[in-house]
This record gives structure tokens, C-alpha cells and sequence, in this order.
């Protein structure tokens, strides 16, 4: 056995992997197959992946090759608007207490692919424009523009045009927010 | 270019986008990740192809 094999470093991506993916599908048995195909893949080309380098990078770029190829050998959209995850999402305003997060999660998955890819890399994942860009193969702007557009479209979506509207989500918001481990800030 | 109004947004969406993510993080994995590696791990100590 050799000292380190980077391979034991896999287990610890595989949480964010997943939300990644049903983020990214909107269905979590799919996913779940896409999840599973990357890591094999990771496994058997390891020899690949350059040590040293940021491995979650690596396994987001196979997670991704893996659902547009499929998806393109599908020739059709595997995206499940009514399944897994949307229908999952619907009962947290009972626990949560607010439509906030619902109303949320419908508009994130009513965004392009492309779009939704974009801002959950940089916006939830914590990767840079940077590191976006090369995951994807796009320019850096290309994932600026995506990510803008995303949020603006969500602002839309969920009729953020004006104040008014934000302020009145924001008392529920903020304290479930303060409270939980999303306050990285 | 984007000021007052839109950075408020702005953090309203990423937050609430980074709590859809750490909810489902939090989830866990299902057992059968763990066990796909297991699986992986043992196959390649039974063909001897270790480096």
C-alpha cells in the first residue's frame, strides 16, 4: 500500500457531491445513479487527478460531464419537476415555519441548467468564478453572466422587484438563517 | 454596477440557496456509497493491483 492514497479523501466530498446533484437533477434517484457512476469513475482514473489540487473540483467536473452526457444519451430532460425533490421540498414549510424556502427551492429549479449549475458552484459550493469556469470548460465571464442571470431570475420568480417584498420575508428568514450554520459570515 | 437593493438580493438568494445545500449535505450519504467504495477498495485487493 502506498502512504496516501487520495482516494480515501473520497468519502468526505460525497455529502456535497449529492446535494450537488440533486440540485442539478431535481431527482433524487438519479442523482443518486450519477453520484454512484462518478464514483467509480473518480476511482478507476485516480491516476488523473493531480494531486495536491482541489479534489472536489475533480469530482464536481465528473459529477457534471456525467449528467450532460447522460443526459444527452437521453436525448430528453431528465429534469423531474414533479419528483424526488421538488415533492420533498414541499412538506419543509412544516418544519421550517415559512413558504419562504418553498417558494425558494421552485424557483431555483425552474432556472436553466445551466443557470441553476452556475450559482449553485459559485453561490452554495463555495467556488470561485475561477474554478467554476475550468469545472464547466466556459470562460469566466460566461459564469459571472450565468450566475447574474440566475439570481436575477429568481429575483423575479419570487417577486423580489421591490423592497417591499424582501422586507417582508425577512423577519423568518434571517432568524432561521442566524440560527443555523449558514451564517458563514 | 450592482448596488443597494440588488446586493440585498443578492444575499438573500445565496443564503437561502446555501441553506437548500447544507440541508441536503446534511442528509448524510446512503449506505450504499459507503458500501460501493467497500466494494471498490476489496476488488482491487483481490486482483493484487495495489501501487
Amino acid at each position: 500500500m502506498s502512504n496516501a492514497d487520495p482516494r480515501d479523501e473520497l468519502v468526505e466530498h460525497l455529502p456535497a457531491m449529492r446535494a450537488f446533484a440533486i440540485s442539478l437533477t431535481r431527482n433524487g434517484a438519479i442523482a443518486d445513479d450519477m453520484v454512484q457512476d462518478t464514483v467509480v469513475k473518480a476511482w478507476t482514473n485516480i491516476d488523473k487527478f493531480e494531486v495536491g489540487t482541489n479534489m472536489r473540483a475533480w469530482l464536481f467536473t465528473i459529477l457534471r460531464n456525467t449528467y450532460y452526457s447522460s443526459r444527452r444519451k437521453a436525448n430528453r430532460e431528465v429534469a423531474d419537476i414533479d419528483g424526488v425533490f421538488t415533492e420533498s421540498l414541499a412538506e419543509k414549510p412544516a418544519h421550517d415555519g415559512h413558504m419562504q424556502m418553498t417558494d425558494f427551492r421552485k424557483a431555483l429549479s425552474e432556472l436553466k441548467d445551466e443557470q441553476r449549475e452556475a450559482l449553485l458552484l459559485v453561490g452554495a459550493s463555495g467556488f470561485s468564478y475561477e474554478e467554476a469556469a475550468e469545472m464547466c470548460g466556459v470562460a469566466v465571464g460566461t459564469i459571472k453572466s450565468r450566475t447574474n442571470r440566475a439570481r436575477a431570475r429568481i429575483s423575479e420568480l419570487m417577486g423580489l422587484k421591490d423592497d417591499e417584498s424582501l422586507e417582508m420575508t425577512d423577519d423568518a428568514t434571517m432568524s432561521v438563517i442566524s440560527s443555523s450554520k449558514v451564517s458563514s459570515f | 454596477m450592482q448596488l443597494g437593493q440588488n446586493d440585498d438580493q443578492e444575499r438573500f438568494i445565496d443564503e437561502n440557496l446555501r441553506r437548500v445545500y447544507e440541508e441536503t449535505v446534511d442528509e448524510g450519504i446512503p449506505d450504499k456509497f459507503k458500501d460501493l467504495l467497500k466494494k471498490l477498495k476489496d476488488q482491487e485487493k483481490n486482483n493484487g493491483r495495489q501501487q
